[in-house]
């Protein structure tokens, strides 16, 4: 009897944490919003977070593109030949491209490269008490560092889907006419044709959606951070995998909210 | 005059302040002395507003710190910190300026710069420095471009927490006496905590002693060493044996 109290006592208290930590977080959310739409605003700061989340992250971004696209077309050609369906490898690449894999790869590019950086970054200021030096300089925290990072994310992050769905279908169609024997004019026609305006909408949408979450992971878990060393790397390590977890959750859900349209 | 009454706080089990009850006249420096883990930056930080006290009653120039209108308030301070918390991903030179390139104190840029290139060299640092970031000073220099930043704005009220920590007694003695010099030239209210006897002389008007959450002496410098209490006399003396346990 007492291992089944025990038990569901431990399972009240993961309950109670689970629930405490997203209002926790939904209230950060909330105040960062706030501080994006009223002012001071740090137009400095906005241009610098822009061109290190936006620009910085082209070359990975690309690369992780161009290699998944090659790689999708291989083996949907190779799926394909079972049914005689190679000929719609284009299509398929397309598409798998624009509402899948182009948004989550991108998400999890940035998770791994933006939301780390951002997390260890915002935790070290705390750590050496350049947080509290900012309050004092009568600069609020969340205004200064949290609200352009986050902005900066929603606008560049929807871009670098964008330019990851291309890199992604022309990896497919390098794959396609280099080694597989594809006309390149029927190719792109084919891939053209056949995307249609929702499927963007729903790419650049997850896009932005994403941005946020990393975004947002990175400046609560670094405004939250514990002291020294160990909190610093503690503060990386969960913004990352909160990050991951809640981008795959998160396709999963505007995934289902677009094919109910 | 800054006034905490009957302040508590506690994080946790650790009830830090228990009922801190002290006066800070204007224009005076108050030196606040006491072991590790006594809650001296606790209670600077409840004064500035960046920890809330659990109970009792902090004002300036009897207004409740809690109630003032946040922005107003901190302009009225400047602050000193341990390590300097320099932000690195700005050159020294914006790192002073810092509170005159944004907010209701903005300025123009090459006027912030002239005030930063003055206030460097009011610390006794060349002008180069300006355009150096904080990673490329020595723990000196950063304290001293520290020094310059919280005074940048020429701020009523001064608040140094260490100054003097983790710099040689040569470079502490530099920063003792640079920090009376600004304080009396300014007309500051300064308060500072520290374990550091020579800051302490060097520094205080006045001089209070934390210990076991609440003040356990106050009173002018001068009285310190006649105080007759053991205490602070085995604090000031360094003593190991006494009221105060050596290991805590």
């Amino acid at each position: 009897m007492s291992y089944i109290l025990g038990f569901l006592a431990s399972l009240g208290r993961l309950t109670l944490n689970g629930l405490a930590a997203l209002g926790r977080l939904t209230t950060f959310a909330g105040q960062t919003f706030m501080h994006i739409l009223r002012p001071p605003y740090y137009p400095r700061e906005l241009l610098i977070a822009l061109l290190q989340i936006g620009w910085m992250s082209l070359p990975v971004v690309g690369l992780t593109a161009l290699f998944t696209g090659g790689a999708l077309a291989l083996q949907i050609y190779a799926g394909g030949g079972r049914f005689n369906a190679e000929a719609v490898m284009p299509q398929i690449v397309a598409i798998g491209m624009v509402r899948e894999l182009g948004p989550v790869l991108v998400g999890l590019m940035i998770a791994a490269r933006v939301t780390s950086s951002i997390a260890a970054e915002i935790a070290t200021m705390k750590v050496t008490e350049q947080i509290d030096a900012l309050v004092t300089l009568s600069t609020h925290p969340m205004k200064y560092l949290v609200a352009p990072r986050v902005l900066a994310a929603l606008i560049t992050v929807p871009v670098l889907v964008a330019v990851g769905d291309i890199i992604g279908i022309m990896g497919g169609f390098t794959v396609a006419v280099q080694n597989l024997g594809f006309n390149p004019a029927t190719y792109l026609h084919n891939t053209v044709n056949f995307l249609e305006m929702r499927d963007i909408v729903s790419s650049l949408v997850k896009g932005a959606a994403f941005g946020v979450i990393a975004s947002l992971m990175g400046c609560y878990f670094g405004m939250n951070s514990g002291r020294g060393a160990q909190g610093v790397g503690r503060a990386t390590k969960s913004s990352v995998q909160a990050a991951a977890v809640l981008i795959l959750a998160a396709n999963f859900v505007l995934t289902g909210v677009f094919f109910s349209l | 005059m800054i006034r905490m009454e009957n302040v508590h706080k506690a994080f946790g089990p650790n009830h830090v302040l228990q009922g801190v009850n002290l006066e800070i006249p204007k224009g005076t420096s108050m030196v606040i002395i006491g072991g590790s883990g006594t809650g001296k930056s606790v209670t600077l930080k409840c004064v500035l507003g960046l920890i809330h006290p659990d109970s009792g009653k902090i004002t300036l120039d009897d207004e409740d710190v809690t109630k003032a209108d946040r922005d107003a308030f901190l302009a009225r301070f400047g602050m000193l910190f341990q390590g300097g918390a320099l932000f690195d991903s700005l050159p020294v030179w914006q790192n002073v300026a810092f509170r005159l390139l944004r907010g209701s104190l903005k300025r123009p840029k090459d006027e912030a710069r002239e005030i930063a290139v003055e206030k460097l060299r009011r610390v006794g640092l060349k002008a180069d420095v300006a355009d150096k970031f904080p990673g490329e000073l020595s723990g000196g220099m950063q304290k001293r471009v520290g020094l310059a930043r919280a005074i940048a704005a020429e701020p009523e009220i001064i608040f140094f927490d260490e100054p003097t920590t983790g710099l040689d007694p040569i470079m502490s003695g530099v920063i003792n006496d640079l920090i009376r010099e600004i304080v009396v030239e300014m007309g500051a209210t300064a308060m500072t905590i520290t374990h550091d006897m020579s800051s302490v002389r060097a520094i205080a008007d006045n001089v209070a002693m934390l210990h076991d959450g609440v003040i356990q002496w106050t009173g002018p410098v001068g009285d310190m060493d006649q105080s007759g209490d053991p205490y602070l006399e085995q604090f000031i003396q360094g003593r190991a044996e006494g009221p105060i346990e050596a290991v805590r």
